[in-house]
């Protein structure tokens, strides 16, 4: 298989199958709320479940293409991976449709096939090792747009930061289509924050940092947002966040920038591993 | 309370649903975004004739993925979020008398204004659920605005058929429920120390 088709197919693949883990979240989520939440999970739900039956993309807005690359040093197809991935969302454009969602800032033109200045866009890290690994993360600008950043005044501390996201999230309401994920990125600089709190999107709903006193601020965090009571499409309810995913990086002795990502209940990735003969492998 | 509706809707119909009523519609619904909106408004104002009567559709804040066939293929149709909307809404709503405005994520203080003085009420579709949507989505009547606005923006006009369910979250008597949530979710977060 060329690699084009098999970027199109992962792309296909997340935008139209709900991860599991995502999935039986929202199922435990509907089971102990009460109405008007209720009703709204059982229709992500049904909605879902549609979805992966008529092999159709699960929300309309299929997102921006963000890709996560851990390259193998010694991979031997690295000047392929580029140019596949272009080429494997033009691709996914046409046949599964998406939705083409990359418009030109100047202009206000869309392209009409999802690829446009830096879009798709490709976070590329090096590794040790022959294989590559490729992650798509279709983004919805929805929850997008409630995405933020703030440099906080490193005297507030660590409470100070714990506040922010939480009036930052109940300000968001329904806009993000909660149940969300929510990923915070701590310390770095603006931009490393920002980078963090959208790659920790990717961990699995459910799945704690390894550092314990960052794992007990996740469940903190999650537990005081979900205490607000703004519940699922900001009708009312017991879960507003499936999870909270921290991140954190050293900062600068003046800085504490805190950035905070916003995923809808779509929270869609998938990962494929391409081995050294160029065999392609679906990874969970 | 669940109602069905069947559209175009009277001024009666409207005023005996309450927020956090669920109804379920049939009839004409056509899409507009912030696009839309806005032209639509530039049209009226400049005298012109509009393609669609508003007034006897449900307006949907949407942008949908339609796939051209030998007749349009509706993909997934779930709503966008509708507080984009909202420096147009009470504008639209007073020039056009629509009566059923459905998108996701609620709307504000000008649109609540504008459902009590024109008797009008918004109504939430599941954010995301594009599949659920486009299945009582039977057939795309007509689309206009679509050259110049694309995809996402153009006024789609769908014949839907049990259309929802959908969360009346502003009603004509000027409750705004996600309004009310979030002042209770405010002063919960008051409340919480670190």
């Amino acid at each position: 298989m060329k690699f084009e088709d098999a970027i199109a197919d992962l792309i296909a693949d997340a935008v139209i199958n709900l991860p599991r883990d995502v999935e039986k979240a929202l199922q435990k989520a509907m089971e102990v709320e009460e109405e008007p939440a209720k009703t709204q999970l059982k229709a992500i739900l049904e909605n879902v479940r549609l979805a992966r039956e008529q092999k159709k993309p699960m929300c309309q807005d299929t997102g921006t293409p963000i890709f996560y690359v851990e390259m193998g040093i010694n991979f031997p197809f690295k000047h392929d991976i580029k140019d596949s991935i272009i080429e494997g969302v033009r691709k996914a454009t046409k046949l599964v449709p998406l939705r083409p969602n990359a418009v030109d800032v100047l202009t206000g033109k869309n392209s009409g096939d999802n690829t446009g200045l830096f879009i798709p866009y490709i976070n590329w890290e090096i590794t040790d090792g022959d294989d590559c690994i490729i992650t798509v993360m279709p983004k919805g600008g929805g929850s997008e747009n409630m995405s933020t950043l703030k440099m906080l005044k490193p005297g507030v501390g660590l409470k100070g930061v714990k506040k922010f996201v939480l009036e930052w999230m109940v300000e968001a309401a329904g806009n993000p289509c909660p149940p969300t994920v929510v990923g915070v990125g701590i310390g770095g600089g603006a931009d490393i924050a920002m980078k963090l709190a959208k790659k920790a999107l990717l961990r699995k709903v459910g799945e704690r940092h390894p550092n314990k006193e960052i794992a007990e601020m996740e469940e903190e965090l999650l537990n005081a947002i979900n205490s607000t009571g703004i519940g699922a499409m900001g009708l009312g309810g017991k879960i507003t966040v499936l999870d909270v995913h921290i991140e954190i990086a050293h900062r600068h002795p003046a800085s504490l920038p805190v950035a905070i990502a916003v995923q809808c209940w779509a929270n869609r990735r998938k990962s494929i591993r391409i081995d050294k003969e160029g065999k392609i492998w679906n990874i969970d | 309370m669940e109602y069905r509706l069947k559209l175009p809707v009277s001024e009666k119909d409207i005023l005996k649903i309450k927020a956090g009523d669920i109804i379920y519609i049939d009839g004409l619904v056509v899409t507009a975004r912030d696009e839309a909106h806005k032209k639509a408004i530039e049209l009226y104002d400049a005298g012109h004739e509009l393609p669609v009567n508003f007034s006897e559709v449900a307006v949907f804040h949407c942008g949908p993925i339609i796939k051209r066939n030998e007749e349009w293929e509706i993909i997934a149709a779930g709503p966008t979020t509708s507080s984009r909307m909202e420096i147009f809404e009470y504008d639209f709503i007073k020039r056009f008398r629509t009566r059923i405005i459905i998108g996701k994520g609620g709307m504000g203080k000008r649109t609540t204004e504008a459902c009590k003085e024109f008797k009008a009420v918004y109504a939430a579709f599941t954010g995301g659920a594009g599949v659920l949507a486009a299945n009582a989505i039977k057939r795309v009547r007509d689309v206009f605005w679509l050259e110049e606005l694309g995809m996402p923006e153009a006024l789609w006009v769908f014949e839907v058929e049990n259309f929802g369910p959908l969360t009346v979250t502003i009603d004509s008597h000027g409750r705004n429920l996600t309004e009310e949530v979030k002042e209770r979710a405010r002063k919960n977060a008051e409340k919480i120390t670190f």
